[in-house]
């Protein structure tokens, strides 16, 4: 599973087999594959695009969690929000699909580190962390930690159509995407698949400082070249409070976030402070909510669950 | 393909938002100041972030019968810089491109700009393991890649991801260089507390696992993360972090046998 894949006789502008151009655009002209793009059997394959419709009709929201940049807390946040979902209402079902390939963390974040995938009747069936809390991620897939998978896109593109088409969720509320950072294959394809099923929309992750929201910029810009609703954007690592004498420190420089809320005219869901202890209870898979059920971050985090519902049911 | 570059080096990461640009720009800065000319391609093509950190946005890419002219950060053309975000016209427009686009640009990147004569090309990477890195690593195969630098923080979320970055240097004949920790502790500036946020002790049990040398540990410092261009050992030459950054220049130029600066300064 981890081989180099190679695709020496694809044209580098290759407009993609699913496009109207498919073996019509000049590029095509040398690739060995033209005649079964142009001939348009390949857009057969859109019918995975109904499979994934069907498999998805009893998920009521399907939210992305993007951000440009990388190492912000996409992969907390999705943990601590299907968390939160899931403790306030036991009766519905939550679940979790952890779309980065390459470098997959929600296995360890929601502490079901080597469990494994079964296959049943009905598809895959996701990993149980609660009784309503599920998830599924390329790392049950591996059988050694230091596996990579050294994969160019269109293998990547694969497995998350399999992961959207074959996973066995049942009934859900939320289903929380989990994404790599930028703006490419894994967000094109998981966008492009979810057309026809319905995505509720996007919530953005950054951090304070300015490197960081230059790439979020970016990222709001993709969501709406590609028409994903924006639920909103938390800011993450806001202020670091010295558990010795209460100091406040910006660690990551002034903020700029609410005011980039403003321009960009996206609504602003709330800030998250740093605490060491929620980057240990991460790294054990511990349940961060029930462990400091008291600390700010869960304050801050029920008024942003708040506005994560106010704005699905727009 | 890079014939008057003398020694190309990645800097790599499984993991998103560890410091690799940070890390690269200060290399870069550092070398600079050391007197050698150097060369920095930013390759995160979805993320560009050098050009802000090195404060040269709005800069133009010329085009000469010979190729791509890269952005200089001074008169003196001792820091040679290109990236994607000199190419872009709006810092806010997002660049959705697919592996093959990438791949495209990437190539061009390595073989159409002018570098001129270089001691060191530092090389900055998006993270993960997938197209860009697939090209960067075929296309240098004909070019002697000195190696790769893997950037971490401390907490096993990250050292997972950088585990599997270790393993594609592994597969691909990478040489990896060594291990930089970055962000293993903030120090309260009240009190001199050191708190871990990201927990402690990362980077050396990553090191001593996958047996590389482990370079140096870089403490959070928010004073290094508004440098905007200026070196950290010129600006903060008492701080952890440029004592940090001198010995890891010590160790590559010692590791890939640099030659002294081709003009002392």
């Amino acid at each position: 599973m981890s081989d180099v894949e190679r695709f020496e006789n694809q044209p580098e502008n290759c407009p993609g087999t699913q496009s109207e151009n498919a073996g019509k655009v000049s590029a095509c002209a040398k690739c060995p594959n033209q005649q079964l793009c142009s001939s348009g059997t390949l857009k057969g394959t859109n019918s995975g695009m109904h499979e994934i419709q069907e498999r998805l009709k009893d998920v009521k929201h399907k939210i992305l969690v993007l951000s440009g940049k990388g190492g912000v807390g996409k992969s907390t946040l999705t943990c601590l929000l299907s968390r939160a979902f899931s403790l306030k209402n036991a009766e519905e079902h939550v679940a979790v699909l952890d779309i980065d390939i390459c470098g997959p963390s929600q296995p360890r974040i929601l502490g079901v580190l080597g469990e494994q995938v079964h296959q049943s009747g009905s598809g895959w069936s996701p990993v149980y962390v609660e009784d309503n809390l599920s998830v599924m991620s390329i790392g049950f897939l591996l059988s050694n930690p230091d596996d990579a998978i050294i994969w160019r896109g269109p293998k990547k593109n694969g497995i998350i159509k399999q992961f959207l088409s074959e996973v066995d969720w049942g009934k859900l509320n939320y289903l929380l995407i989990d994404t790599p950072p930028g703006t490419s294959d894994e967000h094109l394809s998981v966008t492009t698949y979810l057309a026809k099923a319905g995505l509720t929309g996007a919530i953005i992750i950054t951090t304070p400082e300015e490197v960081a929201l230059l790439d979020v910029r970016k990222e709001i810009d993709f969501c709406r070249k590609v028409n994903v609703k924006i639920l909103g954007v938390i800011e993450n690592m806001s202020l670091f409070v010295c558990p010795n004498c209460k100091t406040e420190s910006k660690i990551f420089s002034t903020s700029g976030v609410k005011q980039m809320c403003e321009d960009l005219k996206v609504p602003f869901l709330g800030s998250l402070p740093v605490d060491p202890l929620l980057a240990k209870c991460c790294d054990q898979g511990i349940d961060y909510l029930r462990e400091r059920s008291n600390s700010p971050i869960v304050k801050a985090l029920d008024k942003i669950i708040e506005g994560i519902e106010k704005q699905c049911t727009i | 393909m890079l014939e008057t570059v003398k020694h190309v080096v990645l800097v790599l990461s499984g993991k998103g938002g560890v410091g690799k640009s940070t890390v690269s720009t200060q290399l870069a800065l550092t070398f600079k100041e050391k007197g050698y000319r150097v060369g920095l391609l930013d390759i995160d093509l979805c993320g560009p972030s050098v050009p802000y950190l090195l404060q040269l946005e709005g800069k133009d890419v010329h085009q000469c019968p010979e190729g791509w002219v890269p952005v200089y950060t001074n008169p003196d053309k001792q820091l040679a810089v290109m990236s994607i975000g000199f190419l872009l016209n709006n810092r806010n427009a997002s660049v959705v491109w697919r592996g093959p686009k990438k791949t495209a640009m990437i190539k061009q990147f390595l073989n159409d700009v002018v570098w001129g004569d270089l001691d060191i090309l530092v090389i900055d990477t998006p993270p993960g393991t997938s197209d860009e890195h697939i090209t960067v690593m075929e296309n240098l195969k004909d070019v002697k890649c000195s190696g790769a630098v893997i950037v971490t923080t401390p907490q096993e979320v990250a050292i997972e991801d950088v585990r599997k970055e270790i393993t594609f240097c592994k597969k691909t004949g990478i040489p990896i260089l060594g291990i930089i920790e970055n962000m293993s502790g903030f120090v309260c500036p009240t009190c001199s507390e050191c708190s871990n946020i990201f927990s402690s002790g990362g980077g050396a049990c990553l090191a001593e696992l996958a047996k590389v040398p482990l370079l140096g540990t870089l403490p959070i410092d928010p004073t290094v993360g508004v440098l905007l261009g200026k070196a950290c050992v010129i600006e903060l030459p008492d701080s952890t972090s440029a004592k940090v950054f001198n010995d890891i220049l010590l160790q590559l130029i010692d590791k890939l046998s640099i030659a002294a600066p081709s003009q002392p300064v």
